[in-house]
């Protein structure tokens, strides 16, 4: 049952998720591709639309994979289940735990989470990029040395460095999308 | 009619915020802060920085964290239902129509291979993200020792196939924090007990 299993699926990623957008991406990469539901580039297009469309990462990543696998409803129901963890929790705590997050006991749980947070998106980004670059998902695929994706990553590292130093802000996800796309169609071929 | 007024006043702003915000969480407190802070005076600015700590330390999308909060704030359970359908409603329908028409998008030869230049720079945008809460996080034994475990650990599974859910790091070093803290604080307890 495609809608149970969405709607539970987007329920556990939006109850076990810290740290916003990107503290998602590493759960919803795990069941999207346990369950054959998107290929890693799938994922990494998904994201880009995401990243590229205004409101919440996680809303529109749910939007996404719940109406490519199960139309309208499952698109509903997947956005519903990411949703509905935060709004319950949110409400006890603006309501009757209003102190919670001052409970020494729950700082430290917090305070467990948070490093291993920071190291699944990290991870995640260098899995990522051994698959797409150089072609490796696990230690039997043969390696499949890609130079473009070199390319490409070389070029967004340093305008990005540039801009940082030159305007002492980072530059806009969509313009570095926008840049990447039009180096894609340069490199790839129209 | 008061009441539905202010439902009303505060489901329009969220739907704004909604659809106005690119980039994630991070990108609409800001936005958030200007709207309800400074222009609004809905929230004082200590209840502010109060409710992105609440955000940022409580499971899912942080823009959907701040809504509830600020919606039940305003007008209870009723407020918190209307802010967070405003703030999901503009994400939802513009990603379920572009959905429609994705696969067919990307048909096109160029369009496919402006792609695969994007799929290289969303890599790069999540390294950086990512980058950017290593620099902030506090480098205690502690930290640093579940990271480089938790990074070492996924990267190993990864290639070796093994499946297990980025759900169990979670779980394993929230217990963990949690098990530090308390075995610290006993043994606190006894010195004092000692005294």
């Amino acid at each position: 049952m495609i809608f149970l299993k969405l709607f539970l699926t987007f329920l556990k990623i939006g109850a076990v998720s810290f740290g916003g957008g990107y503290g998602m991406i590493s759960i919803i990469r795990d069941d999207c591709l346990a369950n054959g539901w998107l290929t890693e580039e799938e994922l990494l297009n998904f994201i880009a639309v995401a990243e590229s469309t205004p409101g919440p990462i996680a809303v529109n990543m749910a939007t996404f994979v719940g109406s490519s696998q199960g139309g309208v409803l499952g698109a509903f129901l997947a956005t519903l289940g990411v949703v509905l963890p935060s709004f319950v929790i949110i409400l006890l705590i603006a309501s009757v735990f209003t102190k919670l997050l001052k409970y020494a006991g729950v700082k430290a749980i917090l305070g467990g989470i948070r490093p291993a947070i920071v190291a699944l998106i990290l991870g995640t980004a260098v899995t990522m990029l051994l698959s797409l670059g150089v072609g490796i998902k696990n230690v039997h695929s043969t390696p499949n040395f890609d130079y473009r994706t070199l390319i490409v990553l070389a070029v967004i590292c340093a305008i990005s460095f540039a801009y940082s130093k030159w305007k002492r802000k980072s530059l806009s996800p969509i313009i570095l999308i926008v840049i990447s796309g039009a180096l894609g169609v340069l490199l790839y071929g129209v | 009619m008061n009441k539905i007024k202010s439902l009303f006043g505060l489901f329009i702003a969220m739907m704004k915020i909604g659809m106005f915000t690119f980039g994630g969480g991070y990108a609409m407190i800001n936005l958030l802060d200007n709207e309800f802070v400074e222009r609004k005076r809905w929230l004082g600015s200590e209840e502010f920085m109060n409710l992105v700590t609440i955000a940022e330390s409580t499971p899912g999308p942080i823009a959907i964290n701040c809504s509830t909060y600020i919606g039940y704030k305003r007008a209870g359970f009723l407020g918190a239902l209307i802010a967070t359908l405003g703030m999901c409603i503009p994400s939802f329908a513009i990603i379920y129509l572009i959905s429609l028409f994705f696969n067919s998008f990307l048909e096109i030869k160029w369009v496919a291979s402006a792609f695969h230049g994007i799929q290289v720079c969303v890599v790069f945008l999540i390294l950086t993200a990512g980058f950017k809460m290593l620099k902030k996080i506090k480098k205690t034994l502690f930290n640093v020792g579940v990271m480089l475990i938790t990074f070492c650990v996924m990267i190993l599974f990864s290639l070796f196939s093994v499946s297990f859910s980025s759900i169990f790091y979670i779980l394993i070093f929230g217990v963990a924090g949690l098990l530090i803290y308390t075995v610290g604080y006993l043994r606190n307890k006894n010195g004092e007990d000692e005294k």
